[in-house]
């Protein structure tokens, strides 16, 4: 059963890499959709 | 009173003469003259006909700068376009738009695709996706009463044999606990609305629709990780062999006590599930990925072009697809494509969820230690078995019993 929590575990970990990640590579919506002339803050 | 008459016989052949001629005319070179190029009352009966409408009428007539009156004259700043004749320009995409924001649709102001997509999507998806769904648990709950779990014919041996090493199962498990978390955030967002607000009310759901949404597009890397692995480990056990004819056409023991057809590591309906799997698998991480990237990875022009090549679509009476798509469109259809895939997905997959756990009598034990009685091995996988045990494995023979 340990390949199987092992797994679990790993798509916890893969889901937090991929937000963090994508988030830091320009893919979040503030930097895809928003240019200089949006103010969002 | 001879003006009276006088005024009602001008009257009269103004009502009888003149206008019947001019509408015939009209309805001839232009149907639309009477209606001064708007659409008619026939063209919006047609539509709710569900015919096809030309509507260049109206896609075209967007005004001209050519026809501007003079710059100080009155209207003259409209540039030749009047208010309806902008929209109208907006309505079909056709004028220049420049939008503060950026992306690759912030031009687009007005699309009418969306109720089109909102139509289907709380109608016939959610409808026969939910009977499909049903239907299946309804299909397996008569097959448990009927044939009950299906037990070992021999009597168990207490020995083991190794069916799935430890990746195997890791990756059996990436893609089975990323599909399963994937496939209920998939249903809380169709059904949400009707299901769970009344339930939970709008402000909790809110919250589980947002949590939904994060798990639902990060989980999605872990699914399509797993779906690469497993097609790598087991695509060479699932080409089909001679095999597999003998295990379909007893329907593989399944229905029969006492019955069980010779297979390799894989049987028929495991071929088939792992071959569903790879293809359905694809299909809805390709239009999951088009939809994770916002009008970045627009899939269904494309996909339509090389239908229309195929003839394929003409064929079955659909004429020519598509083949320009405006961005809101493409998402539009990767998200109802996504969704039907799905559907056929979970439903394939629960039935195999239920033979690999209640339906079937040791079957989990393949997936959950690795290990499986010696007798179940003979019984479901007797060419594999023979297989392994001559051909030096019985290191992977144990004497302990399966969990």
């Amino acid at each position: 059963m340990k390949s199987m929590y092992l797994a679990f575990l790993a798509i916890a970990v893969i889901a937090v890499i991929a937000d963090i990640g994508l988030g830091h590579a320009g893919f979040s919506v503030e930097d895809v959709t928003a240019g200089p002339a949006v103010r969002l803050d | 009173m001879m003006i009276n008459r006088f005024l009602a016989l001008c009257l009269m052949l103004m009502l009888l003469v003149p206008v019947p001629a001019a509408v015939n005319a009209q309805t001839a070179d232009d149907p639309r003259a009477a209606t001064g190029g708007a659409q008619t009352l026939d063209d919006i009966l047609a539509r709710q006909r569900g015919e096809a409408v030309d509507d260049t009428f109206r896609r075209d007539a967007t005004g001209s700068p050519d026809t501007a009156a003079g710059i100080a004259d009155q209207l003259g700043t409209l540039g030749g376009v009047s208010d309806p004749e902008l929209w109208r320009a907006l309505r079909y995409g056709s004028t220049d738009i420049r939008a503060s924001s950026q992306g690759p649709a912030t031009g687009i102001l007005i699309q009418d695709g969306g109720m089109a997509w909102l139509a289907f999507r709380a109608g016939p998806l959610a409808h026969w996706g939910g009977y499909l769904l049903l239907g299946m648990l309804a299909v397996l709950a008569v097959f448990y009463l009927l044939r009950g779990k299906i037990r070992l014919d021999g009597k168990a041996t207490g020995r083991t044999i190794q069916r799935f090493s430890a990746v195997e199962r890791f990756a059996h498990w990436l893609l089975a606990g990323s599909f399963v978390v994937l496939g209920l955030t998939g249903l809380f967002t169709l059904f949400g609305r009707v299901a769970l607000i009344p339930i939970f009310g709008k402000d909790a759901y809110s919250a589980m629709a947002i949590a939904g949404k994060w798990l639902h597009n990060n989980i999605a890397w872990a699914f399509m990780l797993g779906l690469i692995l497993v097609t790598i480990f087991w695509i060479a056990h699932n080409i089909p062999n001679r095999h597999d004819l003998k295990w379909l056409a007893v329907g593989g023991g399944l229905f029969t006590k006492g019955v069980h057809p010779p297979a390799k590591k894989f049987n028929a309906g495991q071929k088939l599930i792992f071959w569903s799997v790879v293809v359905l698998g694809l299909s809805i991480s390709a239009s999951g990925v088009s939809l994770l990237f916002p009008f970045e990875l627009p899939m269904f022009a494309k996909t339509f072009a090389i239908l229309n090549g195929t003839g394929l679509p003409q064929a079955l009476g659909y004429g020519e697809l598509p083949t320009v798509l405006g961005p809101h469109q493409e998402m539009q259809l990767a998200q109802l494509w996504h969704s039907i895939v799905a559907f056929v997905f979970m439903a394939l997959i629960i039935a195999h969820i239920y033979l690999g756990s209640v339906g079937m009598e040791g079957a989990f034990d393949a997936m959950g230690t690795g290990d499986v009685d010696v007798q179940w091995a003979k019984e479901h996988h007797g060419l594999w078995y023979d297989e392994v045990a001559h051909a030096g494995g019985d290191a992977k023979i144990a004497d302990t019993p399966a969990e």
